[in-house]
């Protein structure tokens, strides 16, 4: 998915001025998008394709329309997960657009070049750790049993991890995991994309009387609406499709976490569970329409793929 | 919308126009057309009495799943029969909620091979094991009825068969059963004073004094993932009844259900049943004066977790309310044999599930206690599995195998799932138990209509 749209997004800007000398090129420019294609086509297009065919037939491959839609969609887990995963969304787009712009623009402007990057690596340091490992540092940071930060979870009340992970807190500790783990990557690409400023932009800025805020938010920030705009339908994409955290966090409560927290766990169950790939499928194939419709609506309000000045 | 889309001219918002009415048109047909059923009927549901043995391939090697706890067992089954070849994969054996072996089953039932020969799985694989996962595949699990002779079968515990019936054939080996009775730290109660409760009512009496003589202190928790087991099916509480093939009776404004909700909220309100879980990470062990809990919690609870020192801990018979002739009692877990359908040597296969479940020799060494009979026997015939105790849990153990009450049915879910995602979370914030019993009936509902159950409540 995620890379289908960086794919389209970064295609057509690139497209244009070469479309002369593409010509001469051809064979060669074939061959080098030749093994990607491959593998969009094996793992990317074709699982999607046949997740489509899924979704509108049953088990016996008969066609059922809109059925296993109203199935899943009357489901009385359907409306509980995506509830979940909507407000876990909702704090965690807010939550790494401001964060990580921020910190950006503070790093790229009011923090030496030599701490910059050593905080620029130490952000980045926990996305190293994969999605598996990083829950699991999560369960002993949030067990007061063991916690490091056990003082802290004391004083805000929670005496044992059964308080901590009560189902209330759980889209807020789940955006705590992702910002840890997600959030200093977008730090390293916002702040490469403040790089990308032309210093006599900022010189002038500086001369015209602009102070360090209002020249990160009437220059540098609207100058890297593109990158934040791409960020966020990645974050969303990645966002909507939480499965690791949740069904880690759920195993390790010994099921006091919902098995069918987030809508893609639901479709877990479904498949292999119920042995109903066909239902599994109707979910991923909603999944997929919201993620587009989002990634739509934010591509032609930002005029994303605008290239050049038209 | 930015500037430019001002400019459209007509003829193009006309041709989107028609585009998006064509769509909706689309859509509509898709919805409306003559379509399937999305879940269409097995074609030969009585698969039952359709049981076809897979072509038998005489020597053949066996594939064996089972989890490490009863990995021994088929490693001396392997040292004593040198020419049988085995191949054993350990896995978690479905425990906690898990449901590994489904969804492999599930995925081998697609590409058509790959399943193991003999597995060690917990009750409710059985219920999804015994029917086909598709309508093209086999039921997983062969009938062991056919296997093995009655006579065999006729020497397990009284009721402990009943989760591996299905439709008048039986599935599965009993492994072991955890019939739930009364753990006491004797060392406690001599110095305190008190007596072992033999009601229910004396047991709250215990709990209400505890509270307030020994704070700190508990008699019990209900905080475990399977602490429903351990009182409401002791309590004969219809959470989940089948009362047809694929009826199920959820009744939890019960008298049997609400009895025990009612016994339970002074002591959680006064601390003497704890919330947290005896599993759940950092319990403190050192405190428990008490518990009604399976008969494995006397091994795995107190002395493997909680580092009890021998001579301490006792158990009781099960616990019956007072006016009431009966003891009932519930059943924590116990494991289960399936032999594959699917099996190339099921001979082979048929003898290990048999061995395991019914050598009395291996059996008198079993970590937990043995639904054979005769097992059950030569188990608490042997000193390491008494010496730990402060006295003999012989006659407890005995009396609670026979007092497992079968009204709390072997079901296509686990009573886990919601009871550990509704119940207890409400629990831990604060929320009393009888509070929820309309919420977890809710829960129990859902979980079951949503796998083909007609609920009622009656």
């Amino acid at each position: 998915m995620t890379a289908v749209e960086m794919e389209r997004a970064l295609a057509p800007a690139g497209a244009r001025p070469a479309r002369r000398r593409r010509r001469r090129a051809g064979l060669a420019g074939y061959l080098f998008v030749s093994g990607y294609t491959a593998l969009l086509l094996a793992f990317g297009v074709f699982p999607t394709g046949y997740s489509i065919y899924l979704a509108f037939t049953n088990s016996l491959g008969q066609f059922t329309g809109l059925g296993q839609f109203t199935r899943v969609i009357g489901d009385f887990r359907f409306g509980p997960a995506f509830a979940d995963i909507g407000s876990y969304l909702a704090m965690w787009l807010v939550l790494v657009v401001v964060m990580t712009v921020v910190t950006a623009v503070i790093l790229r402007s009011r923090v030496r070049p030599g701490l910059s990057s050593v905080l620029r690596f130490l952000f980045y340091l926990p996305g190293a750790l994969a999605g598996v490992a990083s829950v699991l540092v999560w369960l002993f940071m949030l067990s007061p049993s063991v916690s490091p930060a056990a003082g802290l979870l004391r004083a805000l009340g929670f005496s044992t991890f059964e308080q901590v992970i009560a189902p209330g807190n759980l889209p807020v500790i789940l955006v705590l995991i992702a910002f840890w783990t997600g959030a200093g990557g977008w730090i390293v690409v916002m702040y490469g994309a403040l790089n990308n400023i032309p210093d006599e932009v900022l010189e002038a800025a500086r001369v015209d009387g602009a102070g360090p805020w209002r020249t990160a938010w009437r220059i540098q920030i609207p100058m890297i609406r593109k990158w934040i705009v791409y960020m966020g339908i990645l974050a969303f994409a990645a966002g909507s499709q939480l499965f690791v955290e949740p069904q880690l966090l759920e195993t390790a409560s010994l099921e006091r976490v919902s098995p069918t927290w987030s809508p893609n766990q639901l479709a877990y169950v479904f498949a292999f569970q119920y042995g109903d790939f066909n239902s599994a499928a109707a979910i991923s194939v909603i999944l997929l329409v919201v993620g587009l419709i989002v990634a739509a609506l934010l591509v032609t309000r930002s005029g994303l793929f605008k290239v050049g000045d038209e | 919308m930015t500037m430019r889309s001002s400019g459209i001219t007509e003829g193009r918002r006309r041709r989107r126009v028609t585009l998006a009415a064509t769509a909706a048109a689309a859509v509509a047909a898709i919805a409306l057309a003559g379509c399937a059923s999305v879940t269409p009927a097995a074609t030969s549901s009585s698969s039952s009495s359709a049981f076809k043995e897979a072509t038998q391939v005489p020597g053949s090697a066996i594939t064996v799943w089972t989890d490490s706890t009863r990995l021994p067992f088929v490693q001396a089954y392997a040292k004593e029969h040198p020419n049988v070849k085995l191949n054993i994969v350990t896995y978690d054996g479905d425990a906690n909620g898990s449901t590994y072996l489904q969804t492999k089953v599930q995925l081998f039932d697609r590409t058509g091979k790959g399943w193991p020969d003999v597995v060690f799985a917990s009750p409710t694989d059985v219920t999804w094991a015994s029917v086909p996962t598709t309508p093209a595949a086999q039921a997983f699990a062969a009938p062991v009825d056919q296997l093995v002779p009655q006579s065999t079968l006729d020497n397990f515990a009284k009721g402990s068969l009943s989760p591996c019936q299905v439709g008048g054939h039986t599935y599965c080996l009993r492994n072991d059963i955890a019939q739930v009775v009364l753990w006491y730290n004797k060392t406690l109660m001599d110095k305190w004073g008190y007596q072992v409760p033999t009601t229910w009512e004396q047991y709250q009496a215990l709990g209400e004094k505890v509270a307030k003589q020994h704070p700190g202190y508990v008699i019990g928790s209900i905080g475990d993932t399977n602490s429903d087991e351990s009182y409401f099916w002791s309590s004969q509480c219809p959470a989940q009844e089948l009362v047809g093939s694929n009826t199920l009776k959820v009744d939890l404004s019960s008298p049997d259900c609400t009895r025990m909700a009612n016994l339970l909220d002074p002591l959680i309100a006064d601390k003497s049943v704890a919330t947290q879980g005896f599993f759940d990470q950092g319990f403190n062990g050192s405190k428990v004066l008490m518990s009604v809990g399976p008969s494995w919690q006397g091994q795995y609870l107190y002395n493997a977790a909680f580092k009890v020192p021998a001579g301490e801990m006792a158990a009781a018979p099960p616990l019956k309310w007072a006016g009431q002739s009966a003891t009932y009692t519930g059943n924590v877990g116990g494991g289960i044999w399936m032999v594959s359908s699917h099996s190339q040597n099921i001979k082979a296969a048929t003898a290990l599930a048999e061995w395991v479940t019914t050598n009395t020799g291996i059996l008198a060494d079993a970590p937990t206690y043995p639904a054979y009979v005769p097992g059950a026997k030569a188990w608490l015939a042997n000193p390491t599995n008494k010496d730990y105790f402060a006295d003999n849990v012989s006659s407890a153990f005995l009396n609670a195998a026979n007092e497992v009450w079968t009204g709390w049915s072997n079901t296509k879910f686990s009573d886990a799932t919601p009871w550990s995602n509704t119940v207890l979370p409400a629990l831990t914030s604060g929320k009393s138990l009888s509070a929820m019993l309309p919420a977890w009936q809710t829960a129990i509902a859902d979980q079951a209509k949503s796998l083909g159950y007609t609920v009622v409540s009656q």
